[in-house]
């Protein structure tokens, strides 16, 4: 609690930064979707710092709901995955061009 | 009291303050490069776990004992669990090839982007005010003490709960409804789809045949 806010802060965006460029770089669709949650959790610490550095409870209370999102959000994509995968035998992105419009 | 140990305490970090820090953000970016890099599926998730513990480490750094606790309990215990039940289920812990890149020039290109994406975050870390807003608006948080009443418990978790069933309770709702669809759009996504009239009297005549 006594080391700046701007320490936590920095250390959120890199590991916001490793989510995107895992995202971005990676083709299973799974570790697609754990880069999602690195991004989802940079998001959370940065809530948190800033609870902290305001001296308010809303943040933590945002990042309460964040959790809640992500959980929804992870049942819902690997069952996508899951029903994919028995059509098609795989989860990788790029074998899904055919979902394109 | 409180106050003036915290005003003490921001003037000049303790060494176990930058020692917890440092390790815990030592074991966030492990675990977080060890997510986008290996190859193995498992590995990524346990990589993510490492990640998620190191989070929850500076959540209790921060005062923030309640989320640290659901963090490891719903994040760690059951998030990751479901990542590595489906990876099990689906058989696809093999190694994948990260070698070969499918898009020609879209590996640099992303890390060129998220490079000037993060110096831009630095650079208003280093020149700008962090904290520009109004404290103390939703309310203010009053640390983790308990008061010496114990029929009226302070500390984070009992503000943290006032405030979701006062301030926060249509998103309380809304996140109730969102769980609700979240479920029933699993359960819908894991059924078989109903098999056509057609299949069903293939499957009649096959048995007919068998007996």
């Amino acid at each position: 609690m006594s080391l700046s806010g701007a320490w936590y802060l920095g250390l959120a965006a890199v590991v916001f930064a490793i989510g995107a460029i895992g995202l971005l770089v990676r083709r299973n669709v799974l570790i697609m979707f754990m880069c999602i949650e690195l991004m989802l959790n940079a998001a959370n610490l940065t809530f948190v710092t800033f609870a902290r550095m305001l001296g308010d409870i809303g943040g933590q209370a945002l990042v309460f709901f964040v959790l809640v999102v992500a959980a929804a959000e992870v049942v819902v994509g690997l069952g996508i995955v899951v029903t994919n995968f028995r059509r098609r035998e795989t989860t990788v992105a790029d074998d899904l061009h055919s979902l394109k419009g | 009291m409180l106050h003036t140990s915290l005003l003490f305490a921001a003037a000049r970090p303790a060494w176990p303050d930058i020692l917890v820090f440092a390790a815990s953000a030592a074991v966030i970016l492990v675990g977080a490069v060890g997510v986008v890099t290996s190859r193995n599926p498992v590995h990524a998730a346990l990589s993510l776990v490492m990640t998620l513990f190191g989070v929850a480490v500076l959540f209790i750094e921060q005062q923030a004992d309640f989320l640290a606790a659901v963090q490891i309990i719903v994040y760690a215990g059951a998030i990751v669990v479901l990542f590595l039940f489906v990876i099990m289920f689906l058989g696809v812990d093999k190694r994948e090839d990260v070698e070969v890149e499918p898009l020609v020039g879209q590996r640099p290109l992303a890390f060129i982007v998220l490079s000037i994406t993060l110096a831009g975050v630095l650079a208003m870390a280093a020149t700008a005010h962090w904290v520009t807003g109004a404290h103390h608006v939703v309310g203010p948080i009053q640390g983790n003490i308990i008061a010496g009443n114990p029929a009226s418990p302070s500390g984070e978790p009992a503000q943290l709960g006032k405030q979701l069933f006062t301030n926060y309770l249509f998103a309380f709702e809304a996140t109730a409804a969102l769980l609700v669809i979240a479920v029933v759009g699993a359960v819908v996504l894991a059924r078989r789809p109903p098999a056509s009239p057609h299949e069903i009297a293939a499957e009649e005549a096959e048995s007919e045949l068998s007996s």
